[in-house]
């Protein structure tokens, strides 16, 4: 397989309505900013681009089948070939990697992935009704459908378990918001504290609003290349690109109810032993296999053994304070159980944010530097190529030049790990990003 | 303490029925023109067929607690799989106990717009000995306001509803 090289990305500011533009016109304007960052004209770019990859959750926001080909006309790009890609939350994270098998294949040597959704297309209890309609509509959803409702029995689960505490999770929600108060694209930004997070109103016990990401419309695109790609590009803008190449992809799944998950051997990282987990029954409901699949598959491809010390920043999907926690575990930032207390620790804090609280360690790898979804916004289809976006400029150091503010550079990053994720942890995607100096 | 009075007005979708909108003599003008954001109502009967999982939803219509369990490898399914997720032979149906523990819970205080009217209400994931997988139901009899951890490892019972609507509503779980 060939390498492929991620060399360019463009989101647009996500929020709670875009009812100014439709869908096509907010796709655009990611793409717009792709092209333009690449230095190019975009009908040089038309003319460059071999394909393209629609990224989009769910049929039910705007009641509109193919709103893929709407998006394909609109941005210029028939008849050149091209598909949607849907695996619930985790669509961004899963159309990024078609796009990588585009290129790697030799299908194709340019792709560009745009993903969106519209979820202000219908209101809030009604959205979450759509969205739990990705639980089995037989056996679970008349239950009482509810995605919050499913994540909090994971993460009481959790508590259960391990012991993990309500303050750990909040400490996820004033890192990701305070992170977003510099960056210019986050739907929400702003300064919190362990008491806002836990005053806040309750939705499903114990996650409070403040624990829980919010709908947003928005759109994200990337542009992917081979070798041979990236020249072209080049010899059309008459500069050199920073790239950043795709080290590594792994993919996971696990089943849609998380009441038919199996409670057996945790899939040991090179670095643990199964002595770790002598009494540990996983994945249960605690713990998502899918994305520890992944991670193995991912860390194998791109050669990782230590991720906190192998990886200099993830952008992982926080849906909820409690899902961070359990991604640090899944990835192994630390060793399933410990996740709550690496939350509280610091080691995951960006360095120079004054975040105002007592934290005992020092910045390692920092967690969600652009906000995460819980701050910047969570439009399905976009929200895994907006991860994508936001790991190519730290890895090219122009957070500055995007985001104008430097708060959120990771100085002298070299690899990140960007994670998408689906459902109750059904689907679960890892892409590791480097940059090529 | 004085009283926190609301300084909103609650939106609804309930709007104007409109004609007609005023237009601009210059058309250069236009792409400066707010959207026109209409309704758009959409309402469907599915024809939904529970398929090989039915006896399931008879069993609750007669008091019965149905689950599987694999021919091949004997992995019993608490949720009804015909087909075994271990080792993919064929299961049968077996009769699960209706009694059982709490694996987990929540209050949900919001939820889809289906349930909107019913919160609070509590979901629990409950354990079955000799079970390999959890149920997904209601818990009842418990107060929403008291949720603590104390509640994981509670010992439940099944009840049924006397009028099924065959619904995986049709049994809720009730401190044994």
């Amino acid at each position: 397989m060939r390498d492929v090289y991620l060399v360019s990305g463009g989101v647009s500011k996500f929020t709670k309505a875009r009812h100014d533009k439709t869908f096509q016109g907010v796709v655009k304007e990611a793409v717009d900013y792709a092209v333009k960052d690449l230095g190019i004209e975009y009908k040089q770019f038309l003319e460059l681009v071999d394909g393209s990859v629609a990224s989009y959750f769910s049929d039910h926001f705007q009641r509109q089948l193919m709103s893929g080909i709407m998006a394909q006309d609109y941005l210029g790009l028939c008849p050149k070939p091209s598909h949607r890609v849907e695996g619930g939350g985790a669509t961004g994270g899963l159309s990024f990697q078609e796009g990588w098998k585009n290129i790697a294949s030799g299908h194709m040597e340019t792709c560009v992935i745009y993903g969106f959704e519209t979820m202000s297309h219908v209101e809030t209890w009604k959205g979450n009704e759509f969205i739990a309609l990705a639980s089995d509509v037989s056996f679970d959803f008349p239950v009482g459908g509810f995605y919050s409702g499913y994540y909090a029995m994971m993460v009481v689960r959790h508590m259960e378990e391990f012991g993990t505490t309500v303050e750990q999770m909040a400490h996820i929600s004033v890192k990701n918001h305070r992170n977003a108060f510099h960056n210019p694209y986050a739907q929400k930004r702003q300064k919190l504290t362990i008491e806002d997070v836990r005053k806040s109103t309750m939705v499903a016990w114990p996650l409070t609003r403040l624990d829980i990401c919010v709908m947003s419309d928005g759109a994200a695109a990337v542009v992917l290349a081979s070798e041979e790609g990236v020249k072209k590009l080049e010899k059309a803008a008459g500069k050199t690109l920073p790239k950043v190449k795709v080290a590594g992809i792994g993919c996971g799944t696990d089943a849609m109810r998380m009441s038919d998950r199996p409670h057996k051997k945790v899939p040991l990282l090179p670095f643990e032993k199964e002595s770790d987990y002598k009494n540990l029954k996983y994945p249960g409901i605690h713990s998502f296999r899918a994305g520890r699949s992944a991670a193995i598959e991912a860390y194998k491809h791109a050669k990782i053994n230590d991720p906190m010390q192998d990886l200099d920043f993830v952008e992982l999907h926080d849906a909820y304070t409690s899902s961070e926690i359990q991604t640090y575990e899944d990835l192994g930032m630390c060793r399933y159980g410990q996740g709550g207390e690496l939350a509280a620790s610091g080691k995951t804090f960006m360095p120079g944010i004054d975040y105002g609280l007592k934290l005992k360690e020092k910045p390692v790898c920092p967690v969600n530097p652009s906000g995460g979804l819980i701050a910047c916004g969570h439009p399905v289809g976009a929200t895994g190529l907006m991860q994508a976006v936001f790991a190519l400029w730290q890895l090219q150091g122009t957070i500055k030049k995007h985001f104008k503010d430097d708060a959120l550079q990771v100085k002298g990053a070299k690899r990140g790990l960007i994670h998408s994720h689906a459902g109750t942890g059904t689907y679960v995607t890892v892409s590791i990003l480097e940059g090529v100096r | 303490m004085r009283k926190q009075l609301k300084t909103t007005v609650a939106e609804s979708t309930d709007g104007t029925v409109l004609y007609n909108v005023p237009f601009p003599k210059n058309i250069e003008s236009l792409k400066e023109m707010t959207p026109i954001i209409i309704k758009q109502p959409y309402s469907i009967d599915y024809i939904h067929s529970y398929g090989q999982d039915s006896p399931w939803f008879a069993g609750l219509a007669n008091k019965k607690l149905l689950g599987t369990k694999c021919t091949g490898c004997g992995y019993v399914f608490a949720t009804p799989k015909l087909s075994c997720m271990e080792c993919g032979s064929e299961c049968d149906w077996i009769e699960l106990p209706q009694e059982g523990k709490v694996h987990s819970f929540t209050v949900c205080h919001f939820g889809a717009e289906a349930f909107l009217d019913q919160c609070p209400f509590i979901l629990g994931l409950i354990e079955f000995e000799g079970a390999n997988t959890l149920l997904l139901t209601r818990l009842i009899g418990l107060d929403p306001e008291e949720a603590n951890l104390k509640w994981v490892g509670m010992k439940v019972k099944a009840k049924f509803l006397r009028k099924s609507q065959f619904k995986p509503t049709d049994v809720y779980f009730v401190p044994a």
